[in-house]
């Protein structure tokens, strides 16, 4: 019995012994760029697609953490990240002001869609804004899913609320707390109607019943901005990585990529760099509509 | 969505088809693991003697201590190394938050309690004579250790299974320390909540066999080393 034991405590700490060593030889590379980012780029498969020719090209890694805007921009604002790619305008203004950011830089946009059970019940079809859209449901207390992660979705979903004039509340609305795809697969299950991106949507339709019931006014545009973390405040930061990776995502390379990333044959994400008028949104006119 | 049978056929095909995403979680969520436990077992496993074997005050208090953190759910020891490890906390300037080894350590503290209490188990169910012979026999307190835990391997070695069931298994603190980045910090737990967050259960399927399989090989080997189960000739 006894040589048995030794034998497998001797293998596993064998088999251990390159995993530790190697954990030694890794060092907190400056190679390495932490990126937060919200779950539309991740899941959709956008990163994964466009990030592998930038590291093919610099030699850096990009590590990508995928949660709400939200949470997204309160690691940059902790320095737990280098750089934070969100779609939340309002807030992304705001980090950069508090000095928590250098810049913001537009890098692309999609759009949002109101999603809904087929059949309908709160008629929603034929509406001409999202607000409006967004009246018939609270009027007619259709159920409603709501990301309720404080994500750019859900604060997207709070300004349609805000500039509807009403308060969501009530056994209607319900408030997931959890991420785009999950929050569609819930509305679909219960028949519900939901906000979603474009992004999202596109890389999960095909298994979910619901249909886009409105979609393409001014109200839905959705862009998308990346700010390094602030070097002044976290100095030990990879800024220069950071910043690497804005200048890929800008250039004419970067923005052909996003351009050219596809789901189901549908362009998921616009490009919508503009250096000569960084830190404002190239286009802030309605969205054309992946049609 | 896809029907049960339909996604767990899918899963099969993945898992033999050597899926190399797939197997990289796989490795992963092992490496951590092992190495949490690794490091975890000795202290533990002496603690654990310590309190059995020990006579101090607030012996009775530490070892309800240990069994109270076994109910703490893992989200809030990862919530507390998350606030902890952020470069905004205390340990913040060792910047490990979204690494491997923060997984690493939030494992550690999920696995401590448990091989403490469950070591405790085993230890007190021992022979106190095997130690006081020993003793008397003029063994080392070391040497007499070594005896009583030869005694009780089988209660130790189940402690160590069971530690390494509950970390590998583990999705909350995994989630918040590490991140789920891609080839580094995304394992079976959190691959498992993301895929079925998008709606791929095949890929969900795939790894919870894999886990399956390996609590079930792990168990084989636990009786392999059991021999006829009991102890003694």
């Amino acid at each position: 019995m006894k040589p048995l034991l030794t034998a497998a405590l001797l293998s596993l700490t064998l088999l251990s012994t390159p995993l530790l060593l190697a954990k030694e030889t890794t060092p907190a590379a400056p190679k390495v760029i932490k990126m937060a980012t919200t779950t539309s780029t991740e899941n959709s498969g956008l990163l994964q697609d466009i990030l592998p020719k930038f590291e093919t090209k610099t030699g850096y890694s990009v590590q990508v953490i995928a949660v709400g805007s939200g949470k997204a921009l309160k690691m940059g604002e902790d320095g737990d990240v280098d750089v934070v790619l969100s779609h939340a305008p309002a807030a992304e203004k705001e980090f950069v002001a508090k000095g928590f950011g250098d810049q913001r830089y537009p890098v692309m946009y999609n759009d949002f869609i109101v999603l809904g059970p087929e059949a309908d019940p709160a008629a929603l079809k034929g509406s001409t804004t999202a607000p409006e859209a967004f009246g018939k449901i609270a009027s007619k207390a259709a159920l409603f899913i709501s990301r309720g992660d404080d994500s750019g979705t859900h604060k997207k979903e709070l300004k349609l609320w805000e500039t509807a004039k009403l308060k969501p509340a009530g056994d209607w609305y319900r408030e997931a707390g959890d991420g785009m795809e999950k929050v569609i697969q819930m509305a679909g299950e219960l028949s519900a109607y939901t906000l979603a991106d474009r992004g999202t949507w596109l890389s999960v339709a095909d298994k979910s019943p619901l249909k886009v019931l409105h979609e393409g006014d001014k109200d839905l545009f959705n862009p998308y901005g990346i700010m390094a973390v602030s070097q002044t405040r976290y100095p030990d930061i990879n800024h220069a990585g950071a910043q690497a990776l804005i200048d890929w995502l800008v250039s004419a390379e970067g923005q052909q990529a996003i351009g050219e990333f596809k789901v189901n044959g549908s362009v998921l994400f616009t490009p919508n760099a503009d250096t000569s008028t960084a830190n404002t949104d190239a286009k802030t006119a309605a969205p054309a509509t992946a049609q | 969505m896809a029907s049960l049978l339909d996604a767990t056929a899918e899963a099969l095909s993945l898992l033999f088809n050597g899926d190399a995403a797939l197997w990289e979680i796989v490795a992963i969520s092992f490496e951590v693991s092992a190495i949490a436990l690794l490091i975890a077992t000795p202290p533990a496993l002496l603690l654990a003697f310590v309190l059995a074997y020990g006579q101090f005050p607030g012996r009775r208090l530490t070892i309800s201590l240990f069994s109270t953190l076994l109910s703490v759910p893992t989200v809030v020891i990862g919530l507390t190394l998350y606030l902890l490890l952020s470069r905004q906390g205390p340990l913040g300037e060792f910047r490990l938050l979204f690494t491997q080894t923060a997984i690493v350590l939030g494992q550690i503290v999920l696995a401590f309690p448990m091989l403490v209490s469950i070591g405790h188990s085993a230890l007190q169910a021992a022979d106190r004579r095997a130690w006081e012979t020993a003793r008397t026999l003029g063994a080392s307190p070391f040497r007499a250790l070594l005896t009583v835990t030869y005694e009780v391997r089988f209660g130790l070695l189940a402690a160590v299974l069971a530690s390494f069931g509950r970390i590998i298994s583990e999705v909350g603190a995994s989630m918040m320390l590490g991140g789920n980045i891609l080839h580094h910090t995304r394992n079976i737990p959190t691959a498992i909540a993301l895929e079925t967050s998008k709606g791929e259960f095949a890929q969900g399927i795939a790894l919870g066999m894999v886990l399956l399989v390996l609590a079930f090989t792990l168990n084989i080997l636990l009786h392999h080393f059991q021999g006829k189960g009991y102890i003694g000739s």
